[in-house]
Order: C-alpha cells, then sequence, then structure tokens
C-alpha cells in the first residue's frame, strides 16, 4: 500500500510499539501532526498518546523520565528551528546518562536545506557530538528502515538518543509502506556476552582478593540487570557502593550497602575505595565526581570492569580485566564461577564505617532542615514512591536520605547536570506509572528553569508532587561561595524569588507553603492523598550545606564535614 | 603508566566506514570533541561502493590512541577500524610542488626531479610542477631540494596505507581485541 511518509512514520511508531509521544507542533511538522490526527481518530481504543508539553525543552525532559521508568525509548516529535534547538538540553541530558530516545524534528523542505530558510537550522550537525546518532531522511523510501534502525541503536549496547531530522518535502513524499522486520547494521554490532577466559580471571581474583569492593552504575539500571547484580553481591557477600545513576541497584537497606560514592557520598564508600586492593566496576565509569583526584584513587586497588562499552574502559583509569559485555549476562556467569568471599575482617570494618559516619543532620524546632524533608518522604513511601530530582543540594540530600530500594525509580540528570529536568521528568514518569506516587524533589533556583510544565501537569491531571527545598538561594553555587570563595555570593541571590504556591495555584495545581518544621508532616500526608498535581513550597534553613563534601582536586579519603 | 605508554607515537589507522552522507563530519567531529589530532585524512571509495576507506594519522601515547580507536568503532556508521602503525604495511603520499624555474635552473631541477623518481606534470615559462609519490621522508627530501630555487606552492594529499601480505585486514578493530582480552 502507497503512503505518505508522515503516514509510514506513525505506523512505523506504531509497529515499533509506541504508546506516547512528546512534543510540540510547528509549520515544519504540521504534515506529522496532521497525519498523528488521524490516526487516532481512525484508531480510537489503539492509538497513540500525544502530550502537548508547554515548551520543547519539557517534552525531551519528560520523554527521559518516561524511558528511565519504562526502559524503552521515549519519543519526542518537535518542528524544525527553534522547537529543534529547544531540544538540545534534553538530548545532552539523555545522551550523558545513556537514557533510549528518538527524536523525530520536522526540517525545512529539501530544496530549501542550506538557504536560511525560516526555522531552518542544520539540527544534525547541531546535535552531532550530544546523539547517539542520527540521520536526515532525504528519501522517503528510506523512512521505515530509518525509524526501526533508530529505536534499535537507542534501546540496545550503552542505549543513547537518536535524532531523525525530516524534511517537510519528504513528509508528503508517497511509497510503498513495508515494515522491515529485521535490523541489520554493519557497523553496529553490540558485544553481549562477556570473554569466558577474562571472566575466570576475575572470579579467580575476586577469591584471592583480602579487600574487595563493589562498584556499581548506571548501567545495571539501564540493562534490567538489579537481579543479577544482587545474585552476584549476596553470594560473594562484598561490600558494595552504587553511584547516583545506580541507586536502587541494591537495596540501600542492606547490610552490605555502603551508600553512594564521591563527592558528596558516605565516608564508608569513600574509605572503602581509597582501603579496597581490588574494585569490581558494573556498569560504572569512573567519573571525576566519583574517583576525586584520579592520582590518589584507590591507590592499592587492582580493577575488573565490566561495561557494554569498550570506551569506557580505561579510559579515566587502568583497568587490569576488561570484560565487555551486557552486566545481565555477564553477572550470572561470573557469580557461578564464585563463592562466599573469606574477609570477615574487611566486612566488619565496611560496616563499622557505615555505622560511625552516617549522612547526618540536626533537626531545629524553629526551622526546617532540607534533609528532614527528604527522610519525611522517605517514611512515609518506603521507597515506594518515584523520585525525580532536579539538580543542586537538594539532588544531593535526596540522593543521600531517601533509602533508594529499588531500580529505575530515581530520575536524576548526573551526567549533564540539567537544572529544569526534574518536574518535566516526574511528568513522563508519572505517564508511565499512572498508579505510582511520583515525586519531584527540587529547589527554588531549578523549578523556574522549566515552571511552564505546570500547565501540562494540569491538563494531563498528573499526579505529580513536586517539592521544593526553598533556601532562596542557588543553595550548591552559594555552599562553593561560602567555601572556597570567601563568601562572596556572586549571583547566586533568589531572595525576590516568586510566591511558587500562588503561581501553582494559578495554574489550576495545588500550591502549599510551609515554613515550620511542625507543620511538615502533616503537609506532606496531605499532598500525597491529593488527588491531583501539588506543588509544595517547603522554606527550609537557608545556609544548610551538603556534608560531607570532596573539595575538587582532593582524593576520596580527604573529604570534609557530616561528622558529629 | 610505564614510560613507554606516556610516550606520544604516530599512528596511521585505517577507517572503513559506510559511503553515506555527514560521516566524514561524524569522524571529523569526533576528534575535534574529543581533543584528539588528525596530522591528516584522506577518504576515497573502496571497490564496494557502499563503504568508503579513510585512512588517519593522528599521534598520542597508547591510552590516547586506543580511546581513539574505541571512539571512532562506537560510530554507528564506523564498520572497521584498523591500528596500521605496528602491522607490515605499505604507506603513500602524493605531492604536487610548483617550483621556481627560470630558464638558468630548469636543467639542475629536471636532474632532481629524476633522481627522486618524481616526474614533470606542468611546465610554464618561469614554473615547473612536479609530482611525486612516496613515503613521508622521501616528500620532505625533495620539497628540501628544491627549496632553494623558490618553491611557489605545495600540496600534499595525506597519507594513504595498505597492510602487506595476504589479507585485507591486518588485525581485528581495537574494541574488539579489548573484548577478546
Amino acid at each position: 500500500m502507497k503512503l505518505k511518509g508522515c503516514d509510514i512514520l506513525i505506523e512505523a511508531l506504531k509497529k515499533q510499539g509506541v504508546e506516547t509521544i512528546f512534543g510540540y507542533s510547528g509549520g515544519a511538522a504540521l504534515h506529522i501532526f496532521d497525519a498523528l490526527y488521524k490516526f487516532n481518530d481512525a484508531h480510537k481504543e489503539d492509538g497513540i498518546q500525544f502530550v502537548m508539553t508547554r515548551q520543547e525543552a519539557g517534552a525531551t525532559h519528560a520523554a527521559d523520565g518516561y524511558a528511565r521508568v519504562t526502559g524503552k525509548a521515549g519519543v519526542v516529535l518537535v518542528t524544525s528551528g527553534p522547537g529543534a534547538t529547544n531540544c538540545v538540553t534534553g538530548i545532552a541530558t539523555a545522551q550523558m546518562d545513556s537514557i533510549p530516545m528518538v527524536v523525530i524534528t520536522g526540517q525545512v523542505p529539501s530544496n530549501l536545506i542550506g538557504n536560511d530558510a525560516f526555522q531552518e537550522t542544520d539540527f544534525v550537525g547541531v546535535t552531532r557530538p550530544i546523539v547517539k546518532h542520527s540521520y536526515l531522511v532525504h528519501h522517503v523510501e528510506d523512512l521505515a528502515r530509518v525509524v526501526r534502525e533508530a529505536f534499535h541503536i537507542a534501546e540496545t549496547g550503552r542505549p543513547g538518543p537518536v535524532l531523525i531530522d525530516f524534511p517537510k518535502d519528504v513528509q508528503i513524499a508517497e511509497t510503498e509502506w513495508e515494515w522491515p522486520e529485521t535490523v541489520d547494521i554493519r557497523g553496529y554490532k553490540p558485544k553481549l556476552d562477556g570473554h569466558r577466559r577474562q571472566v575466570r580471571r576475575a572470579a579467580d581474583l575476586i577469591m584471592q582478593a583480602q579487600r574487595p569492593l563493589v562498584y556499581g552504575g548506571g548501567g545495571i539500571v539501564l540493562g534490567d540487570a538489579s537481579p543479577e547484580f544482587r545474585e552476584f553481591v549476596w553470594k560473594t557477600q562484598i561490600p558494595t557502593t552504587v553511584t547516583l545513576m545506580g541507586l536502587g541497584a541494591l537495596p540501600e537497606t542492606d547490610p552490605l550497602a555502603l551508600k553512594m560514592p564521591g563527592m558528596h557520598g558516605s565516608r564508608a564508600a569513600n574509605y572503602a575505595f581509597q582501603d579496597c586492593d581490588l574494585i569490581i566496576a558494573v556498569g560504572s565509569r569512573f567519573d571525576d565526581r566519583v574517583t576525586g583526584k584520579l592520582e590518589k584513587f584507590a591507590p592499592n586497588a587492582k580493577i575488573i570492569h565490566i561495561d557494554i562499552d569498550p570506551s569506557a574502559i580505561s579510559k579515566n583509569v587502568h583497568v587490569d580485566i576488561p570484560i565487555v559485555g551486557h552486566v545481565k549476562r555477564v553477572l550470572p556467569m561470573l557469580t557461578e564461577m564464585v563463592d562466599k568471599t573469606d574477609v570477615d575482617a574487611w566486612r566488619h570494618q565496611c560496616a563499622m564505617w557505615k555505622e560511625r559516619y552516617p549522612f547526618r543532620f540536626e533537626p531545629k524546632t524553629d526551622v526546617i532542615k532540607p534533609q528532614q524533608v527528604i527522610e519525611e518522604i522517605w517514611d512515609i513511601t518506603r521507597g515506594d514512591a518515584i523520585l525525580a530530582t532536579d539538580v543542586g543540594q537538594h539532588q544531593m540530600w535526596a540522593g543521600q536520605h531517601y533509602q533508594h530500594i529499588e531500580p529505575r525509580r530515581w530520575l536524576t540528570s548526573g551526567g549533564l547536570g540539567t537544572m529544569g529536568y526534574g518536574m518535566p521528568a516526574a511528568l513522563g514518569a508519572q505517564l508511565a506509572a499512572p498508579d505510582d506516587l511520583v515525586v519531584c524533589i527540587s529547589g527554588d533556583g531549578s523549578i523556574m528553569m522549566n515552571i511552564q510544565e505546570l500547565a501540562t501537569l494540569a491538563t494531563e491531571k498528573l499526579n505529580v508532587k513536586t517539592v521544593i527545598l526553598n533556601n532562596n538561594w542557588l543553595g550548591m553555587v552559594r555552599q562553593w561561595q561560602e567555601l572556597l570563595y570567601e563568601e562572596r555570593y556572586s549571583a547566586s541571590d533568589l531572595h525576590d524569588n516568586p510566591d511558587f504556591a500562588r503561581i501553582a495555584d494559578a495554574f489550576g495545581v495545588k500550591g502549599m507553603r510551609i515554613s515550620h518544621p511542625d507543620e511538615l508532616r502533616p503537609a506532606l500526608d496531605e499532598a500525597f492523598a491529593h488527588d491531583g498535581p501539588v506543588v509544595m513550597d517547603v522554606m527550609v534553613d537557608e545556609m544548610e550545606n551538603v556534608y560531607p563534601m570532596v573539595p575538587a582536586g582532593a582524593a576520596l579519603d580527604e573529604m570534609v564535614g557530616g561528622l558529629a | 603508566m610505564m614510560a613507554a605508554e606516556a610516550t606520544e607515537r604516530r599512528h596511521i589507522i585505517s577507517v572503513l566506514v559506510e559511503n553515506q552522507f555527514g560521516v566524514l563530519a561524524r569522524i571529523a567531529s569526533l576528534f575535534t570533541g574529543k581533543g584528539f589530532n588528525i596530522d591528516s585524512l584522506t577518504v576515497a571509495e573502496t571497490l564496494d561502493p557502499g563503504l568508503s576507506r579513510m585512512t588517519v594519522v593522528t599521534h598520542g601515547n597508547v591510552a590516547v590512541i586506543e580511546q581513539t580507536c574505541k571512539q571512532l568503532n562506537k560510530l554507528v556508521d564506523v564498520v572497521r577500524v584498523t591500528d596500521l602503525t605496528d602491522e607490515p604495511h605499505v604507506e603513500r603520499e602524493m605531492v604536487l610542488i610548483k617550483v621556481n624555474a627560470e630558464s638558468s635552473h630548469r636543467g639542475e631541477i629536471i636532474q632532481i626531479v629524476e633522481v627522486f623518481r618524481s616526474r614533470v606534470v606542468d611546465v610554464a615559462p618561469r614554473t615547473l610542477t612536479v609530482e611525486m609519490t612516496g613515503d613521508e621522508g622521501k616528500i620532505t627530501a625533495l620539497v628540501n631540494m628544491l627549496r632553494p630555487y623558490g618553491v611557489v606552492d605545495v600540496v600534499r594529499t595525506g597519507k594513504v596505507a595498505i597492510g602487506r601480505g595476504n589479507h585485507a585486514v591486518v588485525r581485528e578493530s581495537a574494541g574488539d581485541s579489548v573484548a577478546a582480552g
């Protein structure tokens, strides 16, 4: 059957199993939006839901949140030019955190490309360094294959965002509609099975180690390998730290869990890195926020590194035993070759650090401590909520003071550190998990960056609970200025913040403002019970800092603060 | 890291890529984005019109070159990466040199051209244009010999290279060799 390009795109998305698209309309995408309308008109029961955010950045973050919860590629549909460029931050966020995403942008007609046409941007060029792959569809005959390949590339191997730039004339060019059942890209064959001899060597090293440490990362979550990861940790009984991106891979209530490592990580995890004689890195990438000063990182440790991306191995640190493969396939092989490790003294040492140096804060009777808000949310939800965060102090407190129990329930921009990510990501998460409690922890700086998405929450009747830890500062910036710039608070004062509760009201979202510790628990209970979205503006202690902290350029065991 | 591993070396890397829109930009963008060096780069179609061969000359220490090969491999349009540096291989570059050649010097210049087994491809009243193919050392030597006469312009192609012996690709790409441990 002959179809137009725009209709083939929608049919292909349906074939691909897409249920929800996030985006924003515009000139160069009108054919596609018309095709979507007609498709949904003809498929009343099984159409494709379109969620119109109020700015394209919101659409990309929402698709990202949707992808993190479901494991499937989030889909974005926007127009050319400014519609596309507004997606740049969201695409870069997904790329840095390896989130599967397919972004479809309208493009000016082929004959106008390069002419500085109205709303024209070379978007393949703009996004080249921040996508896993990209396509400019020149011929309608290629379209179905391009869609098939785009999803395959986005979702397999080390996942990431893929762009399909779709010129307006190709949208109405006709060709035979045929769905390619298989994909074969000769330059793209992710290696899934670990090399058996390497895994054997790793097993031997693990059984010989006196002070082994498991260092798990986001790859475990992305690879849906938490069960296999837990089995490995529980069988070997090796102390384990899981990064900001991997939170939930191992329940943090587990005795072996040392909480997250790094700049604002736990003393237990950081001391363990510096003292261990073997690191078993699983789907993690030795990021600078984790390692501290590289030259002083884990001075006594040999390193085993399991990762699906060969380029992640030996990039920052020298790896003794590289294993390229999918963690879900490599871990069971490794688990079978090992036993419980005979390292009681080391386990005891780690447990002592953990007990002695928990994340702590001092509650006050007259002012709310930000950490207290996180701990109350934990107390109410017991790890059952999906948490999205923005970026800054509140993000670190949410990482530290919540007990992360399950994977795919913690959405945070770890790599790019994108302020404005949280609320739209929570929106996407709520669509993916309509029956779950979705809480967005934000700050008074971050929330303003995509506050327009309150309109989307109201329109779509999404129950997201946004909790703003409001200290009237760009808190993390202020903290660095206090500690490193002799209290010169340059461009970080936000005392002229608007009234967020009233803003929420104006959007048709329930707004609340909480200032006293006694109000906190009842207000949270009320917000979580409310049938509809809520914005809680929680006024917290202005000058509270995130501790412990590894100063830039210091080794992990030179961390400051966080002691009783 | 061992001293030898930290030393920067010149590497010649052969990259088989899909012959399609934007591939060259992707490779160039990767090198600038990651801060890798390109000393020279050539590209042309292979026997299979769907594939192109790029020959990249770069330099860096062992870790940098390993990352370069891995990052190239990671590109979807890259089919195979082969570091020819430590494999038996032949490498060649072509140069066109336009040199001042007043009639008084013309004979000397043509003698030099013959000694280098290069040839004159264009004659004009005041200049000669010389073509030569060879390795880097030979080309540099010819340019140096002609310099005293006044070299007006030099155009070099950048290097192409091929493995010696029977096999078309000397060794598997860097990414695979890590996998194989």
